[in-house]
């Protein structure tokens, strides 16, 4: 069982205790303390239960790559899922739970899952439970996730704050170990603008804990000096607790910043994401040891070897009293001396190679410690904690050998260097058959703008082995970096000295032993998160999934939220070998960002409850809220749908708001209408060119309602045009088209007509626009004064400038609701109060305000189309019944060619009608009229379709519009639409247009 | 009749980082044109020379920042943006060019803070480069704050004006003020 040792831990801080629970058990561990180091230090070794077979999981590692030990953190606003235990740094007062069990850790009812593992290959899911279909989605699949779940997710809001900060710099270095300080020293040196990142809270990696010297002192002396230097750096920036989660194209890398994880009630933003602009950038990333493959390798106690000693040397903390390391490398001896050194026991280093004769394997045996070359553990004895190894030839078929006695095992399997962040943006790999790792391939390097590498890695990352060879690629990388981003004068620095110490070679182990019978491999983990063992690799490589990818989706090897990073490299050396072909043939699944999950929180950022998303308030907004505006979202804006009065239903506003303004007069606020100013010597051929009528033949103070389609024929836009002056129109534009067309406008004007003179301005906000519709409008305008708004001085669409109640306006003589209209615009800083200055004289009229849907519902009565209701993208103006504003005469207009296709005249197009049902009630939305037969899907055929449909309050009854084959041709003929309970309803086929069908009403 | 309004009203509000203001009503005109033949009348309505690239021109009340290489904003006091708009008319009369008043299409904040506040609160939310070296008095920025389109310069004291649209004056003024509420990242060189 793990312990806490008398003494040592260099991180660690006796005098500081710090309270936990894990489990709602308390424990206790020290400042300095990671929750893993602190649960190993309180003899938790148990700390999850594997994802399919609810095996009991142990911690394995002391860093990012950590698979087992996830943890939910935190309770109820402040809950997190899927926190590693080993990065997450202790504070007093945690409360961690374990997940995936149940009922409990120590109990859990689904390890039977284990007794069938067998039964639970690689594919199981796919093979098993393919039929009957229906019942994957509602049967099998909640009953695995139940099964297989990890972490809950929260159930409350979250409550931190959280932020985003924008950084552009020369260089940004990732890693804050000696290679990354140096990378940074050496790139700062010339006066680049530097920033350094380092993941966990302290700099200088795992130097200190492998004894490494540099410029003849201990490595923690010169991370120490370095540091300050660095600190001391005015064009040098440094950020602990911030890893580096993606490289993107042109430079951009994320930094996801920890600020109070550690210290929950520091207060300030919980995490920060760095958006981070680099010219260059240098990944220091260090490197990751692998396990190997054994009989047991995931029995809790049984680690890495680099680990074991971090948490010896790093924290006092021994995973157990014996512990017995097995190694292919020289590195692991490094365990074997911390362990002796913290006075622990090691009974046995099994070696994979034939000799081991290397310095530090020399120190180890004249300390006493046996060593057994070329052998191998056949398997690990105890189920939730290791009580023991068998031995075996490392060559043979797993034949027992003898028994250790030993409740910890410190595995090193080699070391791989961390190259995802080099492979994110496309950097390649090489195999490296001296160390079996994958290193960069630095003539294919990520590449930006120019074509020019701005990637490259330092130290472990680029595969150097040895503290001196860190130190030199690290100063190399750091100004080479520097002198790329072209930041002035590169002052060269020496890097700093060391040399590499002395090691015999590693030998390649995949299997452990190399022969191993199937039930050994049935046993041996790859992929601790997934429980993919050796068995389902190999499995997967026979039934023919050769490509790395495919075999990784199928076995779900390096598919959790560890991304592999123990896994990856062992399963695919052991899908190579199954497939006969070499490693980097093979080759790696792909590396995506981000390095590690980060926040939901940092991504969002500030964007969460007001500020989730931009709301648009017109100028008359707040007046709107005052009077209890039922709102309705139109693109970002928030529009007014109706008035309702206390105890009115919508329906009845509705009504209400339409009678008011047929009978008397009603108020719209229309300031989200777009509008665009079009001016130049060419503008009149341009609008030619965008509207299917003609637009330069209009008159000077006059309006024209026009059409704009798409190039491709369909309609895209409409709207009433201005002229103001010879050179200048207004165009309006609908509310959502606004940005739209002002960019189609800007497009073709860029790129295709660039020759032709016309300026464009988007002027929709400038102006709040006030509808004033009804029979008693002008009376209305008329009590305010100042304008002669009589039918001679401004007749139906026409327009005039004035001063309206001492206010300067525009009045245009426009109606989309088939009634007397003006629509007055007025400067947004005027248009509050002159709206309600008119809400104020209007009194006596009885004046409505009403909203989109009344206004909805006039428009439909007078069969007035709406972009976004009739049409859909598929739907040219021809359909609607529009060809009266298709001009004959242009020559070109956008859309006419296409509008002339053969599918575009297909007389079985389905055009626009009325639909009026038999008994009077309101269609569907969106209802279909069923045809005869079937189409080529073998779905039944349809013949129409409702667009838009309402309760006509001044006709008393339904009334809609729908697109239907042949429509007009079939006025008066009755067909059935669908009803929502799948009945069929009666309708009529009728003129689109209900209500004052010779539009009397507007040209008052 | 009443006289023009801000969108919020002079809102205010502050965090340790600055304090955000909305400012009040200010003349703003665009004009587009071409950039050889504008100098004169740019001149003649606002008495400022031509700004460079990413520049803006600032005299007492009056500005004339770059927008795109066609498009100028002229700013003035609010009740002189008509007159200006008359002025430019009459000085390209016969030229190519649009000038529109768009005073009240926007909403204008202040942004105040000691030291790299205001940079600071910017850097939150504009994916802009805000480093002294790059961004500092007389340059003017068209970038994005947060979710809305945003313009914005610095003045000689390191208080910077920023404009964006008038419909999401309250979006924007919340974002600032949201984001002034930060504690200092300290990414920035003192200045």
């Amino acid at each position: 069982m793990s312990f806490r040792l008398e003494q040592g831990g260099r991180l660690v801080d006796r005098q500081v205790p710090l309270d936990f629970r894990f489990d709602g058990k308390r424990h206790s561990g020290f400042a300095g303390d990671t929750l893993a180091s602190a649960l190993l230090g309180a003899g938790q070794m148990l700390v999850n239960r594997s994802y399919k077979y609810h095996r009991p999981r142990g911690i394995v590692a002391s860093g990012p790559e950590e698979p087992n030990a996830l943890v939910g953190l935190g309770q109820g606003a402040r809950f997190e899922p899927d926190q590693r235990a080993t990065t997450t740094e202790l504070f007093d007062g945690l409360t961690a739970m374990s997940q995936n069990a149940w009922p409990s850790l120590g109990f859990d009812m689904m390890a039977v899952n284990g007794w069938f593992s067998a039964m639970m290959p690689a594919g199981f899911y796919y093979k098993t439970f393919l039929w009957p279909r229906p019942f994957w989605k509602h049967v099998y699949e909640p009953l695995i996730r139940e099964a297989a779940a990890s972490g809950r997710p929260p159930q409350e809001e979250d409550a931190d704050r959280y932020e985003h900060f924008y950084a552009f710099v020369d260089v940004l270095v990732i890693g804050g170990g000696i290679a990354g300080l140096q990378a940074a020293l050496a790139a700062g040196a010339g006066g680049a603008r530097v920033l350094l990142i380092e993941q966990t809270p302290r700099w200088g990696g795992r130097a200190p804990v492998d004894g490494a010297e540099i410029d003849g002192k201990p490595a923690e002396a010169w991370i120490a000096e370095t540091v300050a230097a660095l600190e001391a750096m005015k064009n040098v920036t440094l950020c602990a607790r911030c890893m580096g989660a993606g490289i993107y194209d042109h430079g951009f890398a994320l930094g996801y910043e920890r600020l109070t994880d550690h210290a929950p009630k520091m207060g300030g933003p919980r995490h920060r994401l760095w958006k981070i602009r680099a010219k260059q950038i240098v990944t220091a990333t260090g490197s990751i040891e692998r396990p190997l493959s054994f009989a047991g390798n995931d029995v809790p106690g049984v680690m890495l070897a680099s680990a074991v000693r971090d948490y010896v040397v790093n924290y006092g903390v021994a995973p157990g009293r014996r512990t017995v390391v097995v190694t292919n490398n020289d590195d692991a001896y490094r365990t074997v001396l911390a362990l002796v050194d913290a006075g622990l026991e090691v009974p046995v280093v099994v070696d994979a190679r034939e000799r081991s004769d290397g310095p530090f394997a020399r120190e180890a045996i004249r300390r006493g410690v046996a060593v057994e070359c070329g052998a191998a553990i056949m398997k690990v004895k105890g189920t939730r904690q290791v009580e023991g190894v068998m031995l075996c030839r490392g060559n043979g078929t797993g034949a027992a050998g003898a028994m250790v006695k030993c409740d910890a095992v410190a595995m090193s399997g080699g070391w791989s260097p961390v190259v995802h962040l080099w492979s994110h943006c496309g950097g390649k790999l090489l195999w490296s058959e001296t160390n079996a790792h994958f290193y960069p391939d630095f003539s294919r390097a990520p590449t930006g703008a120019d074509g020019r590498p701005f990637v490259r890695t330092a130290g472990g990352a680029s595969g150097a082995m040895g503290t001196g060879s860190v130190l030199v690629d690290a100063a190399a990388a750091g100004a080479d970096a520097a002198q790329a981003a072209g930041s002035g004068a590169t002052k060269a620095i020496a890097p700093a000295q060391a040399r590499d110490e002395e090691e015999r070679p590693m030998r390649p182990v995949w299997v452990m032993p190399e022969q191993a019978l199937p039930e050994l491999r049935a046993k041996m983990f790859l992929d601790f998160q997934n429980d993919v063992k050796v068995s389902d690799v190999q499995l997967a490589a026979q039934e023919g999934y050769e490509s790395v990818e495919h075999a990784k989706r199928y076995t779900t090897l390096g598919m959790a939220n560890d991304q592999g990073k123990l896994s990856n490299i062992n399963g695919l050396a052991i899908l190579a070998d199954s497939l006969g072909a070499p490693v980097p043939e093979v080759g790696t699944t792909t590396f995506r960002p981000p390095y590690q999950p980060i926040s939901f929180g940092a991504i969002a950022g500030e964007a969460r409850g007001d500020l989730f998303q931009p709301l648009r308030r017109t100028p008359i907004h707040a007046w709107h809220e005052a009077a209890g505006a039922y709102w309705e979202p139109v693109g970002h804006w928030r529009r007014p749908y109706c008035y309702p009065k206390p105890g009115e239903s919508h329906g009845d506003a509705i009504a209400r708001e339409v009678q008011a303004t047929r009978g008397s007069v009603g108020m719209l606020d229309a300031s989200t209408l777009g509008k665009i100013v079009v001016k130049g010597p060419d503008a009149g051929r341009f609008l030619d060119m965008l509207y299917t009528n003609k637009m330069s033949s209009l008159k000077l103070g006059r309006c024209r309602y026009g059409l704009m389609c798409s190039e491709n024929g369909f309609l895209i836009d409409d709207g009433v045009v201005a002229r103001i002056d010879e050179e200048t129109f207004l165009c309006h534009t609908t509310t959502g088209g606004a940005d739209r067309i002002h960019g189609h406008m800007e497009d073709w004007l860029q790129c295709e007509w660039w020759d032709w003179q016309v300026y464009t301005a988007n002027v929709t906000e400038q102006w709040g626009q006030i509808a004033v519709v009804g029979p008693k409008a002008r009376a209305l305008l008329e009590t305010l004064g100042g304008i002669d708004v009589s039918k001679e001085a401004l007749p139906f669409m026409g327009w005039v400038d004035g001063e309206l109640a001492g206010v300067p306006v525009r009045i245009y003589r426009i109606s989309f609701s088939g009634e007397l209209s003006f629509e007055i615009a007025v400067k947004a800083g005027q248009a509050l109060a002159l709206w309600t200055r008119l809400m104020e004289e209007g009194r006596a009229f009885g004046v409505t305000p009403y909203g989109t849907e009344a206004l909805h519902v006039m428009r439909a009565e007078k069969g007035f189309i709406m972009i976004g209701d009739e049409t859909d993208g598929t739907v040219i103006p021809q359909d609607l019944g529009l060809d009266w504003a298709i001009s004959k005469k242009k020559a070109d207009f956008l859309g006419k060619r296409a509008q002339e296709r053969v599918h575009m005249r297909d007389p079985e197009r389905w055009k626009l009608v009325g639909l009026e049902t038999l008994d009077g009630s309101v269609l569907p939305d969106g209802a279909y009229a069923p045809g005869e037969g079937e189409n080529a899907n073998g779905q039944r055929r349809t013949i129409g379709r409702v667009t838009s449909s309402y309760m006509s309050p001044v006709l008393g009854r339904g009334i809609a519009m729908g697109l239907v084959a042949r429509g007009p041709e079939r006025m008066g003929e009755v067909i059935g639409f669908m009803g929502e309970d799948g009945q069929m309803i009666e309708t009529r086929i009728v003129s689109p247009v209900f209500y004052d069908p010779d539009g009397e009403k507007q040209d008052v | 009749m009443s006289d023009a309004v801000t969108a919020l009203g002079g809102a205010r509000a502050g965090g340790p980082l600055a304090t955000v203001e909305e400012a009040p009503l200010r003349g703003m005109v665009t004009l587009r044109g071409d950039f050889a033949r504008v100098g004169g009348a740019v001149r003649e309505a606002v008495g400022l020379g031509m700004p460079k690239t990413r520049q803006i021109l600032t005299m007492r009340d009056r500005a004339v920042a770059w927008m795109s290489p066609d498009e100028l904003l002229l700013l003035m006091p609010y009740g002189k943006a008509g007159a200006v708009v008359t002025l430019l008319e009459g000085a390209l009369e016969g030229a190519h060019f649009l000038a529109v008043d768009v005073s009240d299409a926007r909403a204008c904040f202040r942004i105040s803070g000691s030291g790299s506040g205001a940079r600071e609160v910017l850097a939150r939310l504009c994916p802009a480069d805000l480093s002294p070296s790059v961004f500092g008095p007389g340059e003017v920025r068209r970038t994005r704050l947060a979710q809305v389109p945003a313009a914005f310069w610095m003045d000689d004291s390191g208080d910077v004006t920023l404009i964006c649209f008038r419909s999401v004056a309250r979006y924007a003024f919340d974002l600032l003020a949201n984001a002034a509420e930060g504690d200092a990242v300290g990414f920035f060189p003192a200045s």
